[in-house]
């Protein structure tokens, strides 16, 4: 199955894939409006950074899904391979956020927290493509079967 | 401390409607300029740093900036611009030589400009390259003056002298490593196999992680003869015998010690972290009869199988010079013009020695011509070839290749800012920071490289068939090709070129 990687030799820490993916998801019609507004755009991906070793990380959709056997109400599911969740039945309990191995389920400052968030590979929005992918300034992102 | 005289060259311009505090720009710039204030919840400069790379408004996912020049004036003047006088603060503030990078900018005439090429109409049929073969493949290196032709009439390929075989008539010309970073070099290494043409080492050396792409590569030895050794010499195609540099005749190289990595030093063969200072002159070279000697120990020890070439800036007296080389064995001999590119040389150097590349080139060809060694060599123009137009124009005057420099390097994210010197390049091209190089993917620069020549290639096939020509081979000295616009007689008459019109 075809995942988001990131090698890391190439990521420059720029942060950007961060506010690419917020904007993305946020529903917003620019990127301006997505974080000026107030809108709490939360980004799915996140870049860690000590001193010059920098990687970005979202879900890696692992194929043992911990955090979809921890789910209390079935909110998280994995369908063909993608980790999805479903924010009705979130009750936000934030019980994958301590199960997640690499810390990538966030906290949806949107709706005030009341439920968690995730990346879905861009499937749950008009990107059709990881948009992470597309924005990153260094090729240091990739979508690929490995 | 006292009152600094020296305004920011540049301003920052920041939209902050448009600002969305992401930071990319504070990350991004070497230069640090940006930072986010927390006291005001915004983005502030430091406009002094910067150097305009053009880095972070590039990257700016909002488009948030600009950068102009300063706006601040002083008092206008035409025999003392703003510029000359804090050239003059500066000197007086540091007691130092000023430094400069890349190209000479300074609006002395450019001759390309002024030279227009021809087409045919009615009489002489142009050719459509899309639809009818045409040949951009050169081979640079000494010619035999006779055809050899076996019993059956059928010409004996010339394999007297060896031969450079160019897909393309571009190369990339020498930068090296060091003065370049790693990366960089890996893209040009990558572009010039995948186009079948050749990148030089510059004196730096060879990395030993790009032996593999030695069939394209020409290495370089140069007066400091950093990483030079017989290994070195049997890696590359060719050998550059670097006399001068366009960007700076007459003075040697100088690689400051902070971009002496550990990889540098050992591809230097240099301790670490020490400046790498290449003598103005070759210490063993007084004369054409002395370079020959140079020549001949390169050709001997790579058993005569490669082409010797020779580099050196164009000056005053080049056609005497290239001469003298065309007859010291060389087999191909580069001219680099006044604008020509560098890492770092002394600003009063770049700006105001040397001449331009067109009239150098024009002045050594008919002067090998007029004394009958045309064939003993190959030329190689440098020093600022721009374009597509500037490469037909100079092979009309009658270079037999070029080499590209600036051009490449602006293939590959250089934005001219002219700040090689510092080592602080924020597009990861000039500089050995591994944070900084890192911004180089190689895997993207070398495709632009390759973009670029085939672009070029394409566009010399079109400007060839619409003068009625199919190979570089009939264009290449081809003058009647060419006019000249807002020329007075004796440029004409040393460009050896007609004025529009005649």
């Amino acid at each position: 199955m075809k995942r988001v990687y990131v090698n890391e030799e190439r990521c420059l820490g720029c942060h950007l894939c961060e506010y690419w993916c917020a904007y993305a998801n946020s529903g917003e019609k620019d990127i301006m409006t997505a974080f000026k507004l107030g809108k709490d755009a939360t980004p799915r991906i996140n870049v860690e950074d000590d001193g010059d070793v920098h990687f970005a990380v979202q879900c890696r959709h692992c194929d043992d899904t911990p955090c979809v056997k921890a789910c209390i109400t079935g909110a998280l599911s994995c369908n063909d391979g993608v980790v999805e969740i479903n924010r009705d039945k979130c009750v936000g309990c934030y019980t994958c956020v301590l199960t997640c191995p690499y810390g990538c389920i966030v906290i949806d400052k949107k709706n005030g927290g009341k439920t968690v968030t995730k990346c879905e590979l861009c499937t749950d929005n008009s990107n059709g493509e990881p948009v992470c992918v597309r924005e990153c300034i260094n090729g240091a992102i990739v979508f690929e079967e490995r | 401390m006292s009152v600094n005289y020296i305004p920011a060259v540049f301003e920052v311009l920041r939209d902050t409607d448009r600002c969305i505090k992401c930071r990319a720009c504070e990350r991004q710039c070497a230069n640090e300029v940006h930072y986010f204030d927390e006291d005001f919840d915004k983005m502030q400069v430091i406009e002094a740093q910067c150097v305009d790379c053009q880095r972070c408004v590039t990257i700016c996912p909002t488009s948030a900036l600009k950068i102009r020049k300063n706006q601040n004036e002083f008092r206008e003047g035409a025999n003392y611009p703003q510029k000359l006088i804090i050239e003059n603060y500066l000197q007086a503030q540091t007691g130092a030589v000023l430094l400069s990078s890349m190209g000479n900018p300074v609006d002395l005439p450019v001759y390309w400009d002024k030279i227009l090429i021809n087409a045919s109409q009615v009489t002489n049929p142009s050719i459509d390259p899309l639809r009818e073969p045409m040949e951009t493949k050169v081979y640079l290196g000494k010619k035999s003056l006779d055809i050899k032709r076996g019993d059956d009439g059928e010409i004996i390929p010339d394999t007297e002298y060896p031969q450079l075989e160019l897909d393309v008539p571009i190369m990339f010309s020498a930068m090296s490593y060091g003065s370049i970073s790693y990366n960089a070099h890996e893209s040009l290494a990558r572009a010039a196999t995948q186009l079948g043409t050749f990148y030089n080492t510059g004196e730096g050396g060879l990395h030993k992680d790009f032996y593999k792409y030695g069939p394209n590569t020409i290495v370089q030895v140069a007066s400091g003869r950093f990483g030079v050794s017989k290994q070195y010499l049997d890696q590359g195609a060719a050998i550059e015998i670097k006399m001068g540099q366009g960007a700076k005749p007459g003075i040697g190289g100088h690689l400051p010690g902070k971009k002496v990595n550990a990889d540098v030093s050992q591809t230097r063969m240099i301790p670490m972290g020490t400046d790498a200072i290449s003598p103005a002159p070759h210490h063993d070279i007084y004369s054409i009869e002395d370079l020959r000697q140079l020549i001949f120990s390169l050709k001997e020890a790579t058993e005569y199988k490669k082409p010797v070439m020779v580099k050196i800036a164009a000056v005053h007296n080049v056609a005497a010079i290239a001469s003298g080389i065309a007859r010291s064995g060389a087999d191909i001999l580069v001219l680099d013009g006044f604008r020509g590119g560098t890492g770092a040389a002394p600003t009063r150097i770049r700006d105001n020695v040397g001449i331009p590349i067109e009239l150098a080139l024009a002045a050594v060809d008919q002067r090998l011509r007029d004394e009958h060694i045309r064939n003993e060599v190959s030329v190689v123009v440098a020093g600022s070839v721009r374009s597509s137009a500037d490469c037909v124009k100079a092979f009309a005057l009658g270079a037999d290749a070029c080499y590209i420099g600036t051009a490449a390097l602006l293939a590959i994210g250089c934005h001219l800012c002219r700040s090689c010197h510092g080592a602080k390049c924020n597009w990861g091209i000039a500089t050995q920071r591994a944070d900084l190089v890192r911004r180089l993917n190689p895997d993207f620069a070398y495709k632009r490289l390759v973009n670029l020549v085939h672009a070029w290639d394409h566009e010399i096939k079109e400007m060839m068939g619409g003068m009625g020509i199919n190979s570089i081979e009939s264009l290449k000295g081809n003058r009647l090709m060419l006019r000249g616009v807002g020329l007075n007689d004796r440029e004409l008459e040393i460009l050896g070129i007609k004025h529009a019109g005649e």
